[in-house]
């Protein structure tokens, strides 16, 4: 049989372009996705003409006492992404792991003004600021960078389960007293959340790991 | 000459015989090595670290090849009843609580202690099950 040129020309075309097309949509995304609730509004523009826009999921107000017994609120996080989580210093689960994992983080992004942690403790009984300090102290952290937040079981559990999206209980069955998930929570300078990280997975970490720069270079 | 090859054959089974003897040893070793590890890995990696390299001043490190030899026959008591109060390690101190191990089989104390003082650069050897039921008897 004898092939035709023109037709298959046609054919490898569309598969060469159909191709192409994949492998283009597989590229990482420049942007990091916006986790949450969203909203449809409309918004006026200033000539008078209405437009959809829409309403991200944003971290609330907060007020809290931090290591230094200095109440902390969102103004100490601003124009700065943050990673956060859930924890206490008398976990013996998975805490540890998840705070060696943003220990080196913090340590690679040390002289990164941009670029904060957060930490909020669940034991509402026992991890009052001094007991937060020295668990600081003794990861190693200094200075204020990384905040390690204490506050009432209320507004710290709400924060954790509306918010960041982090289910967190107190458990008489376990032997810590607490039970709570190992997310770190990537939060942009706008509040929102754009990535949520097994603080225990090493792939997860690495994730977290290379979208840390993607999500300053959007500020840029 | 057949004085010669029956001396031969003699040491040639006395030897094979210390040889097979020793890879069953070595065997029965690797066997507790493997099921220290996961053990390990469940119990003990969450705040030691996957190289033994402890957490900040939280978590003494396991790489104190001296400390543990000094303390082979404490370590099954630290398994098993935890630890409290001040402990130099390496130089530093650590204050930290470290969980009890309560229900925690002998056997399985011991599979730990072979798995970590055999690795993280210490390298002391078998240990016992028969050991560690005298180490905690002898604990306080």
């Amino acid at each position: 049989m004898m092939l035709n040129p023109i037709k298959h020309l046609k054919t490898f075309s569309v598969i060469f372009f159909t191709s192409l097309a994949l492998f283009s949509s597989c590229k990482n995304e420049d942007k990091l996705p916006i986790y949450g609730h969203r909203e449809a509004v409309t918004v006026k523009n200033e000539d008078g003409t209405s437009r959809i826009d829409s309403v991200y999921q944003t971290i609330p107000d907060f007020r809290l006492l931090n290591q230094d017994s200095v109440y902390i609120t969102n103004d100490k996080f601003k124009d700065k992404i943050y990673i956060a989580d859930f924890f206490f210093t008398s976990c013996t689960s998975i805490c540890p792991v998840m705070h060696r994992n943003m220990k080196a983080i913090y340590d690679k992004y040390k002289d990164n003004q941009d670029v904060m942690f957060l930490s909020h403790t669940i034991d509402f009984k026992y991890d009052k600021p001094a007991v937060l300090k020295k668990y600081a102290k003794k990861l190693g952290v200094y200075g204020d960078k990384w905040q390690f937040v204490y506050g009432p079981k209320e507004e710290v559990y709400n924060l954790a389960e509306k918010s960041y999206l982090t289910a967190v209980m107190e458990d008489s069955t376990n032997r810590d007293g607490y039970v709570h998930q190992g997310w770190l929570i990537l939060i942009d300078k706008d509040r929102r959340m754009r990535g949520a990280y097994d603080g225990t997975d090493d792939q997860a970490i690495a994730k977290l790991i290379k979208d840390i720069p993607v999500l300053l270079a959007e500020y840029k | 000459m057949r004085r010669t090859l029956i001396s031969a054959i003699f040491f040639l089974t006395v030897s094979c015989i210390i040889y097979s003897c020793q890879s069953t040893d070595r065997l029965q070793q690797d066997m507790y090595f493997v099921n220290g590890r996961d053990l390990y890995i469940t119990h003990c990696q969450n705040c030691h670290g996957r190289n033994g390299e402890g957490l900040g001043e939280l978590a003494p490190p396991l790489t104190d090849t001296v400390f543990l030899k000094e303390n082979k026959e404490r370590l099954a008591g630290f398994i098993k009843y935890g630890l409290e109060g001040p402990i130099t390690v390496g130089g530093k101190v650590y204050d930290e609580k470290m969980p009890d191990e309560k229900n925690m089989a002998d056997i399985d104390i011991t599979q730990l202690i072979v798995y970590i003082t055999n690795s993280f650069g210490n390298k002391q050897g078998m240990y016992s099950t028969e050991q560690v039921a005298a180490d905690l008897k002898n604990y306080k």
